[in-house]
């Protein structure tokens, strides 16, 4: 039987209770718990950051512009600035993403588009192994396994192609009898292979998944008018994805900038601006770092930290830049509940 | 069995009668029909027999016509080739739309395979390259104490590298899992204006280079407050790159939480933590276990943090805060610098173990993440045995 609460006469006219969302009690401490762990991340996180910022100060102030547009590294002489080793970063990663950007897209349309339904989730499996491979394994495989083939292609590049100065190769006969191929090998072109195939998982693997967010009734809307399989990854996949493709690349940018060991371990450090890339020796800021910190004086490590300032803000714009470019598009990065 | 009724002629002036169709004993059985999407044998042939016909065409240029020695004319050759051949047969039955389709076909299945073949070779050259030092059972065993680069693979191991590698690894985990896991936390649970700055940073540092991280290390651990190389330090240093990839990481696996779990257990009347520990965590604990598990992957497999800030000890050192140290990333590189042919050999032995290590951790991941099918195994348990007998034969 259901019995209703009695309602006591004196009490109907009850005010209704004040709702607070403030946490109490146990709740409170939560909160303020967890907080506490956040602000420490900030510190700590931020803390870098600024670190950064602070110690390149001096150097910036000492050096002015010509920071920016010194090439030579020579502390001795108090003369350094980083339009060599900048540049040279630049172009190692340009290298590296126009070797891997349409291999990651290729990559990716074939997982989510042609690979046979069962096999997709191993693939996708491997693309990520092939992300967590250590940096320092593609520094192995591009100096002892791509290096010599890789100098060849430069050769035959700078044979037919060396009209072009992106191609040329000063120093190097490349119709001699008996070519020499050391100029051709440690270059920025062989560094840039290796580092590709750092950064085509990381973009692949966000293609893949905008594209694999693709309406499936627009896809079969497409097949459904009598689109080929390529005529639908054209007119559906490719459109709706298109904010994935360009912020999984930059993505991939982000990273290629900041590769150290694999260039450590390819490139023959040089300190000159040049565009030919096939050609032996440059150098990227991380390799500097990496190969100049420990006989570095105070000066010299805040020069050092200054370099690495520099780079530190241009991978953080990429990255800005590529995650707008993500989260903005129609395809979104499917994060947001 | 009859299943229509026996009206062959119909009545006069009865519109719209329904006649259902009578089945036919004595017709012979139905062919299954061909599936839809399946390739015609026809198909199937001209897709072979393009590849087939790439590779004589292939061999005819490289080998008769024109002086293209090597196997890597051959193979673009051959690519060209195919692809040249199945655009005029594709064109001969569709038109130009076909062609079109088949040619984007074969340039995916191409560069994927070209992708996965860049992967293969790089493990197994690996490998293969290292196998010399591998099959010692001392290179597990011992480390490199007094054992130069130029002596044989009998003496001298990676086991400091190995312990160095895990030891340094443990710190930044110690470090990062907590802050990284509560930021994240904090970051989707709290939220407010901080939280948004919280994230805004953390994602900014996600940007963070590895060696800037090291450097940073360097400059203020070693430099400044004048402490030696040590475990402690590359651990430190393996935590400043690590913190903002767990953290964003968590904090993308735990924003996908549905929020009408969180509203249900909160107007069941459980506290704000035990939400957190008993409904948020459980829910998202594979995305969780495998954010953190790729994290540590990325960790004990880079070299610029370490290579600032570990020092290059030869000896197994088992106490992080006790001068230098060595790591699995820092042994690989130090000796391929010697150049020497034996260290080499033994640094691809190294770099094959990294690989190793990397790939069961890999595997965890997969393995932890993969759904968990407890409500077919419920039902298993409690059905009566003759019927799972029938169902699981």
């Amino acid at each position: 039987m259901t019995t209703l609460p009695v309602h006591d006469a004196i009490d109907v006219e009850a005010t209704p209770r004040a709702i607070s969302r403030k946490a109490t009690g146990a709740d409170k401490v939560f909160v303020a718990a967890i907080r506490t762990v956040g602000s420490v991340v900030l510190v700590i996180t931020g803390g870098v950051g600024v670190f950064l910022g602070w110690q390149a100060l001096p150097t910036l102030r000492h050096y002015g512009w010509s920071f920016f547009t010194e090439s030579s590294w020579q502390p001795e002489a108090d003369v350094l600035g980083i339009a060599a080793v900048l540049s040279g970063t630049v172009l190692v990663a340009l290298i590296a993403m126009s070797i891997a950007f349409p291999l990651a897209l290729i990559t990716a349309l074939y997982i989510s588009e042609y690979a046979p339904a069962g096999m997709r989730s191993l693939l996708v499996s491997l693309v990520d192994l092939m992300a967590a491979v250590p940096s320092i394994i593609w520094g192995l495989w591009g100096s002892y396994l791509i290096m010599e083939h890789a100098a060849g292609l430069a050769m035959w590049l700078d044979r037919n192609l060396g009209f072009i100065p992106l191609f040329q190769v000063d120093d190097a006969d490349p119709n001699a009898a008996v070519p020499v191929l050391s100029r051709y090998s440690f270059s920025m072109f062989v560094a840039g292979i290796a580092v590709a195939m750092m950064v085509l998982p990381m973009a692949c693997a966000v293609m893949r998944q905008v594209f694999s967010q693709t309406p499936q009734g627009e896809k079969e809307a497409a097949l459904a008018l009598g689109a080929t399989r390529w005529g639908m990854v054209r007119s559906v996949v490719l459109p709706f994805g298109r904010g994935g493709i360009i912020g999984g690349a930059m993505l991939g940018l982000g990273r290629a900038l900041g590769e150290t060991i694999a260039v450590l371990l390819i490139l023959s450090p040089s300190f000159e601006v040049k565009p030919r890339v096939l050609e032996i020796g440059g150098n990227t800021v991380s390799a500097l770092i990496a190969g100049r910190f420990g006989d570095a004086s105070s000066s010299q490590l805040s020069a050092l930290l200054a370099a690495g300032f520099v780079l530190f803000l241009i991978t953080l714009v990429v990255n800005t830049v590529a995650a707008t470019i993500v989260n903005r598009s129609r395809s979104g990065a499917g994060t947001d509940a | 069995m009859t299943l229509a009724p026996e009206t062959d002629v119909p009545a006069a002036g009865t519109v719209g009668q329904t006649f259902l169709p009578r089945y036919d004993d004595d017709a012979a059985p139905a062919v299954p029909r061909a599936s839809l999407g399946r390739l015609t044998v026809d198909e199937k042939f001209v897709r072979i027999g393009s590849v087939a016909s790439g590779l004589g065409i292939a061999w005819l240029i490289t080998q008769r016509i024109l002086p293209l020695a090597g196997l890597p004319w051959f193979l673009v050759v051959w690519l060209v080739a195919t692809l040249a051949v199945t655009a005029v047969t594709a064109a001969m039955s569709g038109g130009a739309v076909e062609a079109r389709d088949r040619l984007a076909a074969t340039v995916m299945t191409v560069g994927a395979g070209v992708v996965g073949a860049v992967l293969i070779s790089a493990v197994v050259f690996v490998t293969v390259k290292g196998w010399a030092a591998l099959i010692h059972v001392n290179f597990f065993t011992e480390d490199m104490s007094g054992v130069g680069p130029k002596d044989s693979f009998d003496r001298g191991g990676v086991l400091h590298a190995i312990v160095g590698s895990l030891i340094q690894v443990g710190i930044a985990v110690a470090i990062t899992l907590p802050l990284g896991i509560g930021t994240a936390i904090f970051m989707t649970e709290v939220g407010g204006r901080f939280a948004k700055l919280v994230r805004t940073v953390v994602e900014a540092m996600t940007a963070l280079p590895s060696i800037v991280a090291g450097l940073f290390i360097y400059t203020v651990f070693i430099v400044a407050l004048g402490y030696p190389r040590s475990g402690l330090a590359a651990g430190l240093a393996i935590s400043v790159m690590m913190l903002p990839i767990i953290a964003r990481a968590s904090d993308v696996v735990l924003r996908v939480i549905p929020g009408g779990l969180r509203e249900a257990s909160l107007a069941l009347g459980a506290s704000r933590w035990r939400t957190v520990w008993h409904v948020v965590l459980p829910t998202a604990r594979p995305g969780l276990a495998t954010a953190c598990i790729l994290g540590i992957a990325r960790g004990i497999g880079e070299t610029s943090p370490v290579l600032l800030t570990s020092g290059n000890a030869q000896f197994l050192v088992v106490n992080p805060t006790d001068g230098v140290m060595n790591s699995l990333p820092l042994f690989v590189y130090s000796l391929v610098r010697t150049g020497e042919p034996n260290a080499v050999a033994r640094a691809f032995a190294g770099a094959t173990v990294l690989l190793a290590v990397v790939m069961v951790l890999f595997v965890v991941a997969r393995l932890i993440a993969r759904p968990q099918r407890t409500k077919p195994q419920r039902t298993q348990r409690t059905a009566p045995q003759s019927a799972r007998t029938e169902e699981n034969p």
